[in-house]
């Protein structure tokens, strides 16, 4: 919630700061810029560069915020670490009571602790220690070392003073201590605002694990094996997809009985989500170990629906201009059917490059010897979280590259792209 | 002599809810080679149809056309096209447009060359042949369009709107364009059009088609496009003679769209 209403403040802090900030010096003056009228023209709404860069910084700076990140310069409030202390009276069956003191050192998990040592003290109620690593809380059996214990009618009655029954919860110095149902004490130590690194860990963390997974690997296979092979099983099905989608959509588009045939299995498997696809594919992958690239049919609807309103999107002044110029079948598809489909064929591509990146690395999830989703998997299964997200953004940054790849290969070979 | 012959084309088709539309009625036309022909009619009158049917892409259900003493049963090389927009091959140069239908026939380049420089020359878009169609503007796409038809040396040439959608001014630069190649090269050119004023300065003869049955209405025979070639086209619209055919022709369309909104109005749509 607070790191929500951070996020706004920032969002708008940055908006008036850029508008009223920056844009006064550095003034542009190309045409668009002069429109007045840019609310509804969607032409004139181009993405604000400072916005992008201010929004990237901003999410890498409430992470590192948020997880105690040694890159970032604020933080919010950590775990308590440290020694603090707070008493219990113990009151004895026959209604002496008496204080003592416990001694709490709270640690970093990871971090060796030195038990305290302290003088047990006078009284029925003596003394303790307690060690306890941030964001965890310890059980203290006070009564262990006391003169009257619980067997015998002893019984907690305040903690720092307040009197308490059991089951109830007293904040103290930096934590909290709750009184079992049993009567024994618990303590917790204040977990701050920060994310245990076992949820989120620093960037700090992520990158030093990419370092690490990159020298010497991860489950057998190097971190490049591992991209490698999802990005080898994205192309080869794509590829596969591509080259049974597109001659089927262009079939689709030129034959009334291609159309029949394929428009009911086309139709039905379109809404069927591919990730529902992947546990028919892990028991047919018992039949045939080959067939891992499981986004391959997924890729083939998406290039046959795109292949087939690439030809339906040709105007029949083309086809008929074509034919009235002396072409033949043959010629009007090789000069104008397939460049005409193209641009469609690129935003179908786009499509299902992206479809099949998602396919692939799910599918990886549950049956892979090797691959990003698998690196991800076997990682949560022993909670290495640095190695999930790790996996997460370079996924993320491959589908982005492959994605600002195609947009370059489509602006060089489809120029005509939306401007007919 | 050449001659591109309407025999008795009848064009009636089914509708979905068991109607049925007659589109064209006992049409009968003899074109003879060079001859300028436009076509005027109100909407529905058939006279796309007809285009349709001369260049192949429909078949009539009734009657028959020949060219040259060979009956069309399909599109053909002979009888080239010229669309009103969006008919040019985006992902081609000018010049590739234009070479398309040498290049389809199998000729080689050096054939072609001459003949496709040439004609850039007279549509004026020398300069632009290497440019993408996408990057000129409405006009000279549709000089692109014609120096493609002429490029294919078709028998006859079929012209829908070609100049519709273009601005007043360009439009009129045109139809002197297409005045200029019809003297120069000699082709037959059927030219359908929704101005009247159009149709009296390109046509040689004028066709004025009624709607439902879409049938031929009346015919004239005009002097404009012969003494308009090479002139200001201007100077030919003052001459009282076309503004007398212009009122004419425009009153009896208006009566026939008046007649088509009063029966409509019967029927009660």
């Amino acid at each position: 919630m607070i790191i929500l209403l951070l996020y706004v403040a920032i969002f708008t802090g940055a908006f008036f700061a850029v508008r009223f900030g920056v844009r006064k010096f550095r003034q542009m003056n190309d045409y668009t810029s002069l429109k007045t009228v840019t609310f509804g023209d969607e032409s004139a709404v181009r993405p604000d560069r400072w916005a992008s860069v201010i929004s990237v910084v901003t999410i890498f700076l409430l992470w590192g915020a948020f997880t105690g990140s040694k890159w970032v310069p604020l933080h919010a409030p950590g775990p308590f670490v440290g020694d603090t202390e707070f008493t219990y009276t113990l009151e004895g069956p026959d209604g002496t009571r008496d204080d003592a003191t416990v001694t709490v050192r709270v640690f970093k998990i990871g971090e060796t602790v030195e038990t305290p040592v302290v003088d047990p003290g006078d009284g029925i109620a003596k003394n303790d220690v307690l060690t306890v690593g941030a964001w965890r809380s310890q059980l203290l059996l006070m009564d262990k070392n006391d003169e009257v214990t619980r067997d015998q009618g002893a019984k907690v009655v305040a903690i720092d003073g307040k009197p308490v029954s059991d089951g109830q919860t007293v904040d103290v110095a930096a934590g909290t201590v709750a009184v079992t149902a049993k009567g024994s004490l618990n303590f917790a130590p204040a977990k701050g605002m920060q994310m245990e690194p076992i949820w989120l860990p620093p960037p700090e963390a992520v990158v030093s694990r990419l370092i690490e997974v990159s020298k010497q690997g991860y489950q057998n296979f190097t971190l490049w094996e591992h991209l490698y092979w999802s990005l080898f099983r994205v192309i080869v099905g794509f590829a596969l997809g591509a080259l049974v989608g597109i001659p089927l959509g262009y079939a689709m588009g030129l034959s009334d009985w291609f159309r029949g045939w394929f428009d009911p299995i086309v139709e039905f498997m379109r809404p069927v989500p591919p990730l529902a696809l992947i546990p028919l594919v892990i028991i047919w992958q018992a039949l045939a170990r080959a067939a891992r690239s499981s986004c391959c049919p997924r890729g083939a609807l998406i290039m046959t629906i795109s292949a087939r309103a690439g030809v339906s999107g040709v105007a029949i002044s083309k086809v008929h201009a074509a034919y009235s110029l002396g072409a033949s079948k043959w010629q009007l598809m090789r000069h104008v059917i397939v460049p005409n489909s193209l641009p469609e064929i690129f935003t179908g591509a786009r499509v299902a490059m992206g479809v099949c990146w998602g396919t692939v690395v799910a599918a990886e999830l549950v049956a892979a010897e090797k691959g990003a989703g698998m690196m991800i998997m076997v990682a949560s299964r022993f909670q290495l979280t640095d190695i999930v997200l790790m996996g997460i953004i370079l996924i993320g940054i491959i589908g982005y590259g492959i994605d600002i790849l195609m947009r370059k290969a489509e602006t060089w070979l489809v120029p005509w792209k939306g401007r007919v | 002599m050449s001659t591109l012959s309407i025999d008795n084309i009848s064009m009636r088709f089914d509708l979905p809810n068991g109607g049925h539309v007659q589109a064209l009625q006992n049409v009968s036309l003899e074109i003879k080679t060079g001859e300028l022909m436009s076509v005027l009619g109100p909407s529905g009158c058939g006279k796309t149809t007809l285009l349709n049917i001369l260049a192949g892409f429909l078949a009539p259900t009734e009657g028959q056309i020949t060219l040259n003493g060979h009956r069309v049963t399909g599109p053909d090389a002979e009888r080239g096209m010229v669309f009103q927009q969006g008919a040019l091959f985006e992902w081609m140069s000018v010049r590739d447009n234009v070479s398309f239908g040498p290049r389809m026939a199998g000729k080689r380049e050096k054939e072609w060359r001459g003949t496709v420089d040439h004609l850039l020359d007279v549509v004026g878009l020398r300069d632009f042949k290497e440019k993408a169609v996408y990057e000129l503007s409405g006009g000279m796409q549709q000089r692109v369009a014609l120096a493609r038809c002429l490029a294919n040396d078709p028998d006859v040439i079929l012209m829908d709107e070609p100049l519709g959608a273009l601005d007043a001014l360009t439009r009129e630069k045109m139809q002197g364009l297409v005045l200029k190649l019809w003297k120069e090269t000699g082709k037959t050119i059927i030219l359908i059009t929704h101005s009247v004023e159009e149709a009296l300065l390109l046509g040689e003869r004028l066709l004025v088609m009624a709607p439902r049955p879409g049938r031929v209405h009346k015919e004239y025979r005009l002097p404009f496009a012969d003494t308009g070639a090479g002139k200001d086209l201007r100077e030919v619209k003052k001459d009282p003679e076309f503004a007398a055919k212009r009122e004419e022709i425009l009153t009896m369309i208006w009566d026939m769209e008046e007649e088509i909104m009063g029966r409509t109005e019967e029927a009660g749509v």
